[in-house]
């Protein structure tokens, strides 16, 4: 499964044989610079509104179509190998492969730098008009569709899990919602069981 | 805001996402629920609705969803809240993915590799689920809000529109006294 990495830039599909070529031209492209680095994911944080995981995965998978949702799944797990932000840690580790540990600082910062001004800022309006009435019930609006599109991406990303047919998928991801989801048990506690369940069944099925 | 926020809280702020950044699997989302936990339920720094409204206030945000930790420190004890919850939140995993990340590309491949891989799929959907589960439980259950939530998922799940459409919808449900 090693040419997988390469898969998503198959976008045409007479091309018989891309997983070679992508990858042997991607050292010769030009780098970006550090202050391009920054603007880059200045741009990609701003477009994603919604929450990144929702936007990148309709970008990827819905519109550019460059990843399946198998495929997306398994890349944003990949990403689960580093702890915190997807997002955050693909910057560090693409401005980190082109400018070393300043194009790390310039990627993050993008990504970071530009939705915090605009949250402090949204948030010094909403500690001084947040119990205004006219926007407690806009608010409250937004509140319940934010919910309500968290819980379609969750059902988004349980398709290709259910689709697979084997029981110990859902059922730890059942278990896993069960305890932090209805009995609020503590995150660390949690997957310090459930992982090592978790990756005990992977190794069987395997 | 709680105005007596001195170095003891942010010490706090910082020790409790420091150390929740690297338990987040795949991405902030993942964390909501202890979050909650920890901020509203164990040291009470905000309500429920406070919770619910910066979760959306965070989504109508553009950005990573992370950025929920930044007005929650904001809430907590202002601007330097705000700073010292980000920078705790991002810097452990940033220097992880700086220092580990390059490595991992080696790995792909290898059988351990996949097996991790898909053992964290179903725990990841696990996570992201409870995160569903608390935030709607944070909106209060009043049966227009779950006619909006549910509206929202059956929409967002069926149709292909932006999202802030959807927002903004909802917005003027609620504006015309609805909820």
């Amino acid at each position: 499964m090693d040419d997988s990495a390469h898969a998503p830039r198959a976008t045409a599909p007479s091309a018989t044989s891309p997983h070679r070529a992508p990858a042997a031209s991607a050292s010769a492209q030009i780098k970006p610079s550090l202050v391009e680095l920054f603007t880059a994911f200045a741009k990609v944080s701003l477009s994603g509104f919604g929450g990144v995981l929702a936007w990148s995965r309709r970008m990827m998978v819905e519109e550019r179509k460059w990843l399946s949702d198998e495929q997306f799944n398994e890349t944003y797990a990949l990403c689960a190998f580093l702890p915190g932000g997807n997002i955050l840690n693909f910057s560090v580790m693409f401005g980190a492969r082109f400018r070393g540990a300043w194009g790390a600082v310039a990627a993050a910062s993008g990504l970071m730098g530009p939705p915090l001004l605009l949250v402090l800022l949204i948030g010094g309006v909403y500690a001084h008009y947040g119990d205004l009435p006219l926007l407690r019930r806009a608010l409250a609006g937004v509140a319940a569709a934010a919910a309500g599109l968290m819980l379609a991406t969750v059902a988004k990303m349980a398709r290709p899990l259910l689709r697979q047919r084997v029981v110990a998928g859902p059922l730890i991801a059942f278990a896993t919602f069960a305890a932090i989801g209805v009995m609020h048990w503590p995150l660390p506690l949690v997957l310090a069981v459930i992982v090592p369940a978790s990756i005990l069944a992977a190794m069987v099925r395997s | 805001m709680n105005a007596g926020a001195g170095g003891g809280t942010l010490l706090t702020l910082a020790g409790f996402f420091g150390v929740l950044s690297l338990f987040a699997i795949g991405g902030g989302n993942s964390a909501v629920p202890e979050m909650h936990r920890f901020a509203v339920d164990v040291e009470h720094w905000l309500s429920d609705q406070q919770f619910a409204d910066s979760f959306a206030l965070a989504q109508l945000t553009p950005g990573p969803n992370i950025i929920i930790v930044t007005l929650i420190g904001y809430h907590v004890a202002g601007i330097v809240g705000a700073l010292v919850t980000t920078l705790a939140m991002c810097g452990p995993p940033a220097a992880f993915a700086y220092f580990v990340g390059g490595a991992s590309e080696r790995f792909k491949g290898k059988t351990w590799h996949s097996v991790l891989s898909r053992a964290l799929v179903p725990v990841m959907i696990g996570l992201t689920a409870a995160s569903a589960a608390v935030v709607v439980s944070t909106t209060g259950y009043s049966w227009i809000s779950l006619v909006i939530t549910f509206g929202t998922a059956l929409t967002m799940y069926f149709v292909r529109v932006h999202p802030l459409w959807v927002f903004a919808v909802a917005a003027l449900l609620g504006l015309g006294g609805l909820m």
